[in-house]
């Protein structure tokens, strides 16, 4: 294992972090604080409790989810779709590493960020809602395994990506659809019954479910399906990125 | 003699879209020379150096690299390379030190800023540490992709088209940077289009054409085996044509009949040059003046790329 790669590689991504700290970790906060104050101070207050819970702390892990999946995505596909538009990827392609280096040091990266910013937009939340947490390790659990798994499928999609607007489909239009939908908002019990079965289908449901069920002890689906469909899903992504760098594709000519 | 540092054999590679770049390259490379690989645009060398460096996958054929596969075992292969590409390709944003830094552990190597500081010192880029590399000038980011490459002391330097578009100064620059690190007893493996550059730095000289490598030599002995020496004479009295009698001489008019020009080469024993003298004697042309020149590499270059070494100093 060359580890002074992996170091090289973690310490450039997070350098580009603080270069750009405005985008990648001023404005996320800012845009979930004004959910918290429209969603959660000024209409969460005229609505119900859901599930014995007040609306404006309902949303809390939604909210972070919803930053947390985004994120994740945009930082590690932008951290490796970069050297690939410019031209530095050569470097990487003739240096002594492995797959497993680069993902450690890009994915690994990447994943630090989205949990430094989920962190931030929970005391953010504190400000404008009163929230507990009732599994704080399990809290931790999901959110170091969600960034981790999103960094990875942006990952894959910054390896993919041939264009910038190849880079901005699929979260745009894939993953910020399935996050609204997904229960970042409401609890899938509100939907009409058919809804409710077609929603199973959306594999964001049941990260904010089990995210969710963190906080408050209540969830939309089984925690243990939660963590089980995560990990599958990181599997899936772990050996898609392995195939990518096994056969080159859209690397190694 | 040692083995070889490089060892490439029977080496092919078609690309998706078709385009066949290498055909059955087999090439050593010894332990401690400047090669020069040379070719035209298109010719092969940056796919074969692509291979060699593992940005590129061959499609058949071996590369081994102080003794290791390029692919079993790439990264004791890699960790010995260092690549200066032909495109400026930097990370605009990053400053000078830090890219160098990201380079050295890319590679394996521990931190070590006084390594870095004296690459940096050695490119005339120690001032501009702190730089960003978007505002350097273009010959100073090509200073900052050699020192990259030498961030991690790498014992095989590949260099492709490393003054294109430099300046005659930092040109001259580099070259005794690479005689110095040959000195200190690196392998220097590089492309140019510059012949000048190949006559003025290898030891070797391969020509590679359509994917094909046409020749590999010591610089001097290519010259010396395909090199054609000429004699030129200023005639006193202007010739309409090359007489009659001479037609079996490898005889061309110039300077609009006032000169003659004879083609031999510098292989064979006899030049004939003595018995041309007595030939043009009895003929009763006469010169004032005589002066004999040697083929270019530029020349031999043309010439090989174009399957005519014969007529590259004709």
């Amino acid at each position: 294992m060359n580890l002074h790669a992996v170091k090289a590689i973690y310490r450039f991504e997070m350098a580009r972090t603080f270069r750009t700290i405005t985008q990648s970790i001023a404005s996320p906060v800012l845009s979930t604080s004004l959910y918290f104050v429209v969603f959660g101070s000024a209409i969460g207050s005229r609505m119900g409790d859901v599930g014995g819970v007040s609306y404006g702390a309902f949303i809390i892990p939604g909210l972070i989810m919803l930053s947390l999946l985004n994120e994740s995505i945009s930082n590690a596909s932008f951290g490796i779709y970069m050297p690939k538009w410019a031209g530095t990827i050569f470097e990487l392609l003739s240096a002594p590493v492995s797959f497993v280096e680069v993902v450690l040091g890009y994915v690994g990266a990447a994943a630090t960020k989205s949990v430094m910013l989920g962190v931030l937009i929970l005391v953010t939340a504190r400000f404008f809602v009163p929230y507990q947490i009732e599994h704080p390790f399990w809290m931790v659990c999901f959110l170091v395994l969600t960034a981790v798994t999103f960094s990875l499928f942006g990952f894959i999609i910054g390896l993919w990506a041939d264009d910038f607007q190849k880079l901005q489909v699929i979260p745009l239009m894939v993953v910020t659809p399935l996050t609204f939908l997904g229960g970042a908002f409401y609890s899938i019990n509100m939907l009409p019954p058919f809804w409710q079965h077609v929603t199973l289908f959306n594999p964001v449901v049941y990260l904010i479910s089990g995210f969710r069920w963190s906080f408050y002890g209540i969830s939309d689906v089984n925690v243990a399906v939660s963590a089980l469909a995560t990990l599958g899903f990181l599997a899936l992504c772990l050996v898609a990125v392995w195939w990518i760098f096994r056969s080159g594709y859209k690397l190694r000519s | 003699m040692s083995s070889p540092i490089i060892s490439v054999r029977n080496l092919d590679k078609v690309y998706a879209s078709g385009f066949h770049a290498l055909r059955d390259v087999s090439l050593d490379i010894r332990r401690g020379e400047i090669f020069a690989l040379l070719g035209p645009n298109g010719a092969g060398k940056t796919t074969l150096i692509s291979i060699i460096c593992g940005i590129v996958k061959a499609s058949s054929g071996s590369v081994t690299v102080d003794g290791h596969d390029i692919v079993r075992d790439y990264r004791a292969a890699r960790s010995t390379i260092g690549l200066v590409p032909q495109e400026l390709s930097t990370d605009t944003f990053e400053k000078v030190f830090a890219t160098l830094r990201f380079s050295r552990g890319l590679f394996g190597k521990a931190p070590d800023p006084a390594h870095i500081e004296k690459v940096l010192r050695e490119l005339s880029l120690w001032d501009k540490r702190d730089s960003k590399i978007m505002t350097l000038s273009g010959g100073m980011k090509r200073r900052v992709l050699i020192a990259k490459a030498l961030a991690h002391e790498p014992s095989i330097l590949f260099l492709d088209e490393p003054t294109a578009g430099v300046d005659v100064e930092l040109r001259h620059d580099m070259w005794r940077m690479v005689r110095r690190l040959r000195d200190e007893g690196a392998t220097i493996i590089l492309t140019t289009h510059y012949i000048e550059e190949a006559e003025e730095m290898a030891d070797r000289i391969g020509v590679i054409a359509k994917g094909e490598l046409v020749v590999v030599e010591d610089k001097a002995t290519l010259m010396r085996k395909l090199g054609r020496k000429q004699l030129t004479l200023s005639l006193r009295e202007r010739l309409a044509a090359v007489p009659a009698a001479l037609a079996d001489q490898p005889l061309e008019l110039a300077q609009d009949g006032h000169a003659l020009v004879y083609t031999f080469d510098t292989q064979t024993e006899e030049t004939g040059i003595a018995a041309l003298l007595k030939r043009l004697a009895e003929q009763g042309i006469d010169f004032k003046d005589l002066h004999s020149s040697e083929s270019s590499l530029e020349e031999i270059f043309v010439g090989l790329v174009h399957g005519k070494p014969q007529e590259a100093a004709a």
